[in-house]
Parts: C-alpha cells; sequence; structure tokens
C-alpha cells in the first residue's frame, strides 16, 4: 500500500465542531480517545460484543469500535463526557449513583449511553423494555439488577 | 485490533459506486453499515484495498410500496426494517432479532445479505418471502431469487461488480400470515437456528407455504421437503408435525462449539413447527 492517504473529516462531539485529517482505517473509538483525549469511551471486547464503546450517533446508540472515523463525518455524537450540565450530573448518571448502578465501572459509559437512547426513545419504559434496551451491554460484574433500577430512577427523574 | 490500510471512496450515488467497483474489481471491498465487514478488516480476514463507503447514499435507504410489493432500498438499517409497518411480518420480526439496538441502528440489508452469514437472521426471512435481490453495476441491474442467491458458507450469486442496491418482496396473497422464530446464541444473539414461514389458508387448507431456514447449514435454504407436506393440508398438529419433521432433509448441519450438527438437526424441526403454527394463526 505504501504511503498513507488522510481523509479530512468533521464532526460535532458534545456540542463542539471537530475537524481532522485521519486515515480511514481509523475507528470513531479511537479518534474519540487518542485524537480528542475523551478516553469515557472505553474499548471492552472490540468485537462489536461488550458495548462498553457505546456513543449516541445522530440519535442513535453505535458502537464505536466498529465504525470508521470517516464513516462518523458530518454526524453528531454525543459521548459519556456529554451527558453532565457542569456539575450538575445527567439524570441517569444520578441514577447509577443513588443505586449502585456500577462495580468496577468499566462497562458503565456504554451503559449509560444505551440507557439515554432508550430512555429518548421511549421515556416510559417497562423492565422487560429496559433489559431488551441494554441486551448490547455487557456487565461482567454482574451488576444488571441494579443497572434497571437506574434505568427507572432516571426515567422517573427526566418526567418530573 | 485496527484494519489493515485501505484507500477511501465515498461515492454520491449508487452509479458511481458502480464505476468505482468496476475500476477495483476483486481489490475492493463495497462499506455500507460495515457490521459484518469491519469485525473482518479488524481481525484481518479480510484486507481489502480499496473500501468503497455506500452507507451515506441517501437514495438507497427506504422502505415503500410499489408495484405489486415492498421495496427496501440496500443499504436501509435493521431498526428501519423492524419498525415498519408495510414489510411482512417475517421479514420485520427477523429485523427486530437481529443482535442488539447498537447493531441494528448500523448494520443493513444489503450488508447482511451480501455477507451471507450462515446464522444470519435475514436470509431465513427473505427466502420464506420469496424475495428478489436486485443488484445495480455499471449501466445494468440483475433480480436474483432469493433461493438462487445463497449458495454456500459466505457465498453468493452476487457477481464482483455488483451492488444489492433494493430488495423487492412481492405482496402476500389474501389469507397469508408470516412469522420468524429463532433459537438465540445467548451471548451474540446470531441465530443456531431460525426459521421462517409464509403460509396461506383458503378454505380451511394451506393452499400456499414456503419456509426459510438459517443457522443450519452452511446457508439459509427453502425446506422444500415441509412446504410439500403442507401444500393441501388442513394444517392440524399431525400435518404441522409431519412438515416439520422433513425441514432438514439433505442439510449437512453446522457442528460447532455453540450446538452439534444433531442438536441443530432437533432445532431445525422444533423451530418450523412453532414458525408454521405462528404463521397458520396469523393467516386466514
Amino acid at each position: 500500500m505504501g504511503q498513507t492517504v488522510t481523509v479530512p473529516i468533521t464532526l460535532t462531539v458534545n456540542g463542539k465542531q471537530h475537524s481532522a485529517e485521519v486515515e480511514p482505517r481509523l475507528l470513531l473509538a479511537q479518534f474519540l480517545r487518542e485524537n480528542l483525549s475523551m478516553t469515557g469511551t472505553h474499548i471492552g471486547c472490540d468485537t462489536t460484543s461488550c458495548g462498553a464503546c457505546t456513543v449516541i450517533i445522530d440519535g442513535g446508540s453505535a458502537k464505536s469500535c466498529t465504525i470508521l472515523a470517516v464513516q462518523a463525518n458530518g454526524s453528531e455524537i454525543t459521548t459519556v463526557e456529554g451527558l453532565a450540565d457542569g456539575d450538575n450530573l445527567h439524570p441517569i448518571q444520578e441514577g447509577f449513583w443513588e443505586k449502585h448502578g456500577l462495580q468496577c465501572g468499566f462497562c458503565t459509559p456504554g451503559m449509560m449511553m444505551s440507557s439515554v437512547a432508550l430512555l429518548n426513545e421511549n421515556p416510559n419504559p417497562t423492565e422487560d423494555e429496559i433489559r431488551h434496551g441494554l441486551a448490547g451491554n455487557v456487565c461482567r460484574c454482574t451488576g444488571y439488577h441494579n443497572i434497571v433500577l437506574a434505568v427507572q430512577y432516571a426515567a422517573d427523574k427526566m418526567k418530573s | 485490533m485496527i484494519p489493515a490500510p485501505f484507500q477511501y471512496h465515498k461515492p454520491a450515488s449508487v452509479a458511481e459506486a458502480a464505476e468505482l467497483l468496476k475500476k477495483h474489481g476483486s481489490d475492493a471491498k463495497i462499506l455500507a453499515g460495515g457490521h459484518s465487514l469491519i469485525p473482518l478488516m479488524k481481525l484481518r480476514l479480510a484486507q481489502p484495498e480499496v473500501i468503497i463507503d455506500i452507507g451515506s447514499i441517501e437514495s438507497m435507504s427506504y422502505v415503500q410500496e410499489r408495484d405489486g410489493g415492498t421495496a427496501v432500498g440496500g443499504t436501509t438499517h435493521y431498526v428501519d426494517i423492524a419498525n415498519s409497518s408495510i414489510v411482512p411480518t417475517a421479514l420485520s420480526e427477523a429485523a427486530a432479532q437481529v443482535a442488539d439496538v447498537q447493531v441494528r441502528n448500523r448494520g443493513t440489508i444489503g450488508g447482511s445479505l451480501a455477507h451471507s452469514d450462515p446464522a444470519a437472521d435475514l436470509p431465513a426471512a427473505l427466502i420464506a418471502l420469496k424475495g428478489q435481490i436486485i443488484t445495480s453495476s455499471t449501466g445494468e441491474h440483475r433480480t436474483i431469487e432469493s433461493n438462487e442467491f445463497f449458495q454456500d458458507l459466505f457465498t453468493t450469486s452476487l457477481r464482483e461488480d455488483e451492488i444489492i442496491s433494493e430488495i423487492f418482496i412481492p405482496s402476500e396473497s389474501s389469507g397469508t400470515g408470516s412469522a420468524y422464530v429463532k433459537f438465540a446464541n445467548k451471548a451474540s444473539h446470531y441465530a443456531i437456528v431460525g426459521v421462517a414461514a409464509s403460509v396461506t389458508i383458503a378454505g380451511g387448507k394451506c393452499t400456499e407455504a414456503s419456509i426459510g431456514v438459517t443457522g443450519a447449514g452452511p446457508a439459509a435454504y427453502q425446506a422444500s421437503a415441509s412446504v410439500s407436506d403442507l401444500i393441501g393440508s388442513n394444517l392440524d398438529n399431525a400435518d404441522v408435525e409431519k412438515a416439520s419433521s422433513k425441514a432438514g432433509e439433505g442439510v449437512e448441519f453446522n457442528d460447532d462449539v455453540h450446538a452439534s450438527g444433531e442438536y441443530r438437526a432437533h432445532l431445525v424441526t422444533v423451530f418450523t413447527e412453532r414458525a408454521i403454527k405462528l404463521a397458520s394463526s396469523r393467516a386466514g
């Protein structure tokens, strides 16, 4: 292949525009972590399975380890860093805090992004809908029970 | 894990994509959602020198009623098929059961069909619904019947210069019901076995039937022996059981860490029976 040809991209991440020249093979997860230093987006399995790298792209949740940064050119992206408003936690962050929705915390950013996408689409999910909505996120501390409680907490909070 | 380097093209239309594909031939791969191709590239099982990204061609993503059927654009995401009220039930039900929310937001129907993963959900639904795959190459379109499309493990009748531009599903006859049911791997949600059925009932008898099976063998297939048994029957329990017992006839069953061939053979029978019963309950 020889020389590396870069491609210009512009993405809006958490409301702020970022332009860069990237190699086409750069994954979105790497772009966020390495180019933008937003390390809240975790890379867990790196095989589209665990969901730790979940971000919201143009309103829908997606696994950023399986998307090229160039594919996301022109998109609006929300990462876990974009949830809090200054010192005020987002209701889902507050829910994970109040309901002890994490243990080691590795899966938490992805869990929260999937939860936010779910609640944006369905503000009153049943327990079953929450569990199905989080089917693409794996927690190895087996904290699913409290994660569901955290999402329910956030749903209640977002209604009021 | 990082893919090997490649040249990146982002054509603005299918015609432009077809030109690029013709130019680069076997060095090139089409990228739509990337949820089959990118994992392979990260593992370096695929190392295309040229990527042609059709994922942003807006005119390729749609679900619409047309000329006696439903047309689905090649890059339509699973989520849009799952949520569609106009595609036949077996297809929306299959799309809704693919992997997880994140994958359904990005993966595309054309990508799934072109990849022909032996455990993919959509091929079974497409076969049961007698769908057609419409391809585009430079200055040409071709229509491939779904039962001739899936040939072997990761192998289809798609030519090297062709792009799946549309999937067309003929309208169902009146009195038809369809369904997709699967036995999923609990971690990946891939189908260990998945069965789609379409059943037409008139005057208390089954007049038309079609059954697509995935996960069982190297590629999705039509369970022809079961279909022959069903047509003309009253669809009572004994008829459905007898027909279902033939759904694995002639199949070389996959045998891997997820399920033995023997177990898959059993699952094909059980899930064919469930699919026929669910489709029948929606028919007539």
